[in-house]
């Protein structure tokens, strides 16, 4: 039986300034204005609902479990792996309401509240991952680097499947639209692949 | 028996998980439960017959996730029905002795709603509404509305189960551990919200376990008048021996449940992870307890999609800025469609202290039907107050309470026959409270008693329309001391009998009492003062106005309504003014506060430049170069995007003094009219909003069609305006097909319109093939392509 979906909170270390000057094109400057839009970020949700499943080669492609694909890349991504962490991770609805505020009042406040979720929720995986990894590695399994429908040749149309696998609305309150794009804004969806010992080589 | 009668004296035990046992019959994962309606009805019947045999009274039909966003309406339709027949049988088969009722289960859309997401919230409604159509049609004994984490959804599905069913209603949400939903709303919103809206029962379900739900559950027995439902999941899911298993055991669900029982919860249920086992340990735990009564509750409440106000012992502050009447300013900007401005209006009464927004848009110009509401949206997704609706025009208050998301406060009733006949109705509909203007067919009684007299007769027939005491304040009018020495007088004897002989809650405007006096606001500080030793319970008044809040703060000081004397020392240090720090941070020049982006520096400087200086001066030799020398620095790669969008939002401050200063004639247009818009399947707009700003600096008449736009709608705004260029943004590989459409749109229909366009996918190369006639890698280069037109 494919294990249940789990739904746990990260903690997620404290935001990392260079990577959102980053994501806002901005080196330098506007040293108060970031501090301010910090500090209205600083009450995030860190959330990830995960699950585990079998993946077997088809013919032309990957049975996942809960989706079969013939994406190239993705077939790279998982080479060798048995099984696959499928993912979804979101910081919330407080930067998309931020968001609509400042874009309306203050654009520059809405550029950096903007840069600040991407930091935000690329740091929740991050330190989703990482954790995840350990505990891998402690059963003697690798896990590979995540990878996002969208990513490469793997269709952004997957979204639809993986929100059914991790029932994303109900776990996460993540919801996807007929663009096929999440809202809260600031969320994630990934695979990543698991190397069980007895596959290495 | 029908439902709503067995709920009246009885404990009523809903059914508990139902997708964790059709896995184990063998659903696939990631199929739909609702797929098995129809093909494997055995499976069903099968899970709802153990739950009536295991004592439940109600049965939710598996319809969670039907609806006609998923599905055909038809698919809809047969699934429903085979999902109550399923019900039905199973209750037949069942040798359960108990009552037992077939619940249609209705389930969060799947998509969020507009402003944040991308579902408008009258779809919503009408999705909503087939299902429950259908599930009439089936023959549902009542409607069960759960797991809803957004209020605005909530709403919608509320609205739909009342407008399309005479069923009795009950709705769940699910909390976060924060205790709010996730679109932010806390259990006082909801409550406030689904009660006012006549929800038979409301409550909680899923996300948590019993104990972990508690504390929200309890709030909701503070809070609520009709009975509470709780259908938390058997606690978190891990896998054992290969085995979904969840953490809390039978025995201690069947214990929380107990205990919240006794509490006063009356319909109990289970939600993920719980099945017959749980609820037959719940069932046996709860069955020798008593049914607890349910009081009425007489707080009145109003509430934004997340803020609940409520009206107790500290007087509530209602901002009356957003008002065209007597404001030349505001009519302009209501005139113009210009939302920053209406926005920030709203936005610096909250940080004056304003705890709820009056939104008039009465001008004799603006069409309120349309404007109310949408100012009301507009506003409510950047503030989060609530608002209280002020409008004369019945049709204009249906529109925006409908769209409301909270309960609002509707301003106003009066005793006129005509006015209730048409307000409470909508009131009775749609929830909110309501203030009740103690006038009538023959005017403003003289006398206080005649006052409480009309109040009276408003209040009976309120209780007619099923609206509660509680959410009827009253407005005793301010009337003009100019005019009549007794009338400040008056207003308090009326304002002191109502509160105390009436028990209700009380409001006015107090402003008008000085009217054709000198050194109003004093007079005006002095009524309020009087008005709140008398009983006041809110006021709408002028928050930008330094005596009216030192009035309001300092009589809570001395009522001891001011607990160590927080909200006063905030408000003093809030005025105390500035250390007038004239070091070399302060900018000497409107055009160094503008380069360095200082928004409020702007303003006072271009205040002070206008005493000494014509305004169409100012922008030309201060603006104008502040703006270029930024812009060369951007492109130049010494300053950057946000420092940029800081000096254009300086300027926009300067601007905006400007135009008042011209006394609200037509700002001078120095460049030419440029339509903006978000490509149709697009809602990403930061990047338009900026090129915006950036061309209104400069001088364009830009009309923004927002985002998510139409070909043909940008087609007719270019050919409407005769515009000679049209900015088009993509962010998205999958809405460059769109962006491609308008273009040939456009060049076909109006070939005098050039198109620039711009966003994250496009490259010089793509925007060539599909065929703009020019590409802006960002906001300056929009500007500077706009200036060769």
């Amino acid at each position: 039986m494919i294990a249940p979906i789990s739904t746990v909170s990260v903690a997620v270390p404290a935001p990392d300034e260079a990577e959102i000057r980053r994501y806002c094109a901005c080196p330098k400057g506007v040293d108060d204005l970031l501090t301010e839009c910090l500090s209205e970020m600083h009450e995030l949700s860190y959330r990830v609902s995960f699950r585990v499943f079998p993946v077997t080669r088809t013919e032309p492609g990957l049975d996942l479990g809960f989706a079969v694909t013939d994406s190239k890349d993705l077939q790279k991504a998982l080479e060798g792996c048995d099984r696959v962490l499928l993912f979804a991770a979101t910081v919330g609805l407080l930067p998309d309401r931020l968001i609509a505020k400042y874009n309306r009042v203050c654009p520059a406040k809405a550029l950096l509240v903007q840069a600040i979720g991407t930091e935000r929720v690329e740091a929740l995986c991050d330190a989703f991952c990482e954790e995840q990894k350990e505990n891998y590695a402690a059963e003697g399994a690798i896990l590979r680097p995540r990878f996002s429908p969208g990513y490469g040749d793997l269709p952004l149309a997957l979204q639809r499947e993986v929100f059914a696998a991790l029932d994303c609305p109900r776990q996460l309150g993540i919801t996807l639209n007929e663009s096929l794009l999440m809202t809260p804004s600031k969320s994630v969806t990934a695979l990543a692949g698991i190397k069980t010992k007895e596959h290495f080589g | 028996m029908t439902y709503l009668e067995f709920l009246k004296d009885n404990r009523v035990i809903f059914d508990g998980g139902t997708g964790t046992l059709l896995q184990k019959a063998g659903l696939p994962v990631g199929q739909a439960t609702e797929c098995w309606n129809l093909t494997h009805p055995e499976a069903l019947v099968s899970i709802h017959r153990a739950y009536f045999d295991a004592g439940c009274n109600v049965v939710t039909a598996n319809t969670f996730g039907l609806n006609p966003l998923k599905y055909s309406e038809e698919d809809v339709r047969q699934g429903v029905f085979a999902a109550i027949e399923n019900v039905r049988r199973a209750a037949k088969e069942s040798c359960g002795k108990q009552e037992k009722f077939a619940a249609l289960d209705i389930g969060p859309s799947g998509r969020l709603l507009a402003p944040l997401g991308d579902l408008d919230f009258e779809d919503a409604v009408s999705a909503f509404s087939c299902v429950v159509r259908a599930g009439v049609a089936a023959g549902a004994d009542l409607i069960l509305i759960e797991t809803m984490n957004d209020a605005y959804e909530t709403k919608a599905a509320l609205l739909a189960a009342k407008e399309a069913s005479t069923l009795p209603v009950v709705v769940s949400n699910a909390y976060g551990q924060d205790g709010r939903l996730m679109s932010g709303a806390s259990p006082d919103v909801m409550v406030a919200l689904l009660e006012a809206m006549g929800a038979d029962a409301i409550g909680v379900n899923c996300s948590l376990g019993p104990k972990a739900l508690a504390p929200i559950v309890e709030r909701y027995l503070e809070l609520c008048s009709v009975p509470v439902l709780c259908m938390p999941n058997a606690g978190l899911p891990r896998v054992e021996n290969g085995e979904t298993v969840f953490d809390v055991s039978e025995e201690d669900f069947a214990k929380e449940m107990a205990a919240l029982t006794q509490q006063g919860v009356r319909l109990l249920g289970g939600c993920c992870g719980t099945t017959p086992e749980y609820i037959r340990a719940m069932i046996a735990a709860v069955k020798d307890l008593p049914v607890q009564p349910i009081e009425k509750k007489q707080t009145t409440v109003i509430t934004s999609a997340t803020r609940a106000v409520s009206f107790d012992d500290v007087p509530v502050l209602i901002g009356e800025r957003i008002n065209p009447t007597g404001k030349k300013r505001l009519k302009q900007a209501l005139a113009e469609n210009d939302l920053a401005y209406l926005l920030n209006e709203g936005l610096t009464q909250q940080e004056k202290g304003a705890q709820v927004l009056d939104v008039n848009v009465g001008a004799p110009e603006i069409d309120e039907k349309t404007m109310l509401p949408s100012l009301a949206c507009e506003l409510q997704a950047v503030c989060d107050l609530p608002l209280q609706l002020d409008t004369a025009d019945p049709v204009a208050m249906e529109k925006a309470l409908r769209r409301y998301n909270g309960k609002a406060l509707v301003n106003s009733v009066s005793g006129k026959a005509s006015s209730m006949d048409a307000i409470f109705p909508l009131v009775q509909k749609y929830g909110g409270a309501v203030i009740a203007l103690t006038l009538d067919e023959n005017g403003i009684p003289a006398t206080a008693e005649a006052r409480v007299e009309i109040a009276r007769r408003i209040l009976k027939r309120a209780g007619e329309y099923g609206i509660e005491k509680k959410d009827i304040i009253f407005d005793p009018l301010t009337m003009t001391v100019s005019a009549d020495n007794q009338a400040a007088a008056v207003t308090l004897d009326a304002l002191r009998t109502i509160r105390n002989d009436l028990g209700c809650h009380t409001s006015l405007g107090v402003s008008n009492v000085s009217f054709g006096l000198p050194g109003r606001p004093a007079i005006n500080a002095q009524f309020f003062t009087l008005a709140l030793e008398n009983g006041l319970s809110a006021a709408i008044m002028n928050p930008y106005s330094q005596e009216m809040m030192s009035a309001y703060y300092t009589w809570r000081l001395l009522r001891g309504k001011d607990e160590n004397c927080l909200s006063y020392l905030h408000f003093a240090d809030r005025n105390e003014p500035q250390a007038a720090a004239q070091s070399a941070n302060t900018p000497a020049t409107l055009q160094e506060a503008i380069e360095r982006g200082l928004k409020s520096q702007a303003s006072s400087l271009t205040d002070a430049a206008l005493t000494s200086c014509a305004p169409l001066e100012l922008v030309q030799e201060q603006i104008i170069p502040a703006l270029n020398a930024v812009g060369e620095r951007f492109e130049a790669k010494k300053v950057f995007l946000p420092q940029l969008l800081m000096s254009a939002e300086a300027a926009g401050c300067a601007f905006e003094k400007i135009k008042q200063a011209m006394q609200g004639s037509e700002t001078p247009q120095t460049g030419c009219k440029i339509i903006l818009a978000t490509v149709k399947g697009d809602i990403h707009d930061i990047g338009k909003n900026i090129v915006k700003l950036l061309l209104e600096n400069y001088g364009f008449a830009v009309q923004d069609l927002g985002r998510d736009v139409a070909p043909e709608k940008i087609l007719e705004a270019v050919q409407r305006e005769n515009a000679p260029l049209a900015g088009l943004s993509a962010l998205m590989t999958t809405t460059v097909p769109a962006m491609e459409e308008t273009i040939r749109l456009l060049h076909e229909k109006a070939p005098w319109c050039r198109v620039v366009v711009g966003g994250a996918v496009l490259t010089q190369d793509y925007a060539a093939k599909i065929g703009a006639d020019h590409y802006a890698k960002d906001a300056m280069e929009t500007v500077r392509f706009a200036q060769t037109i």
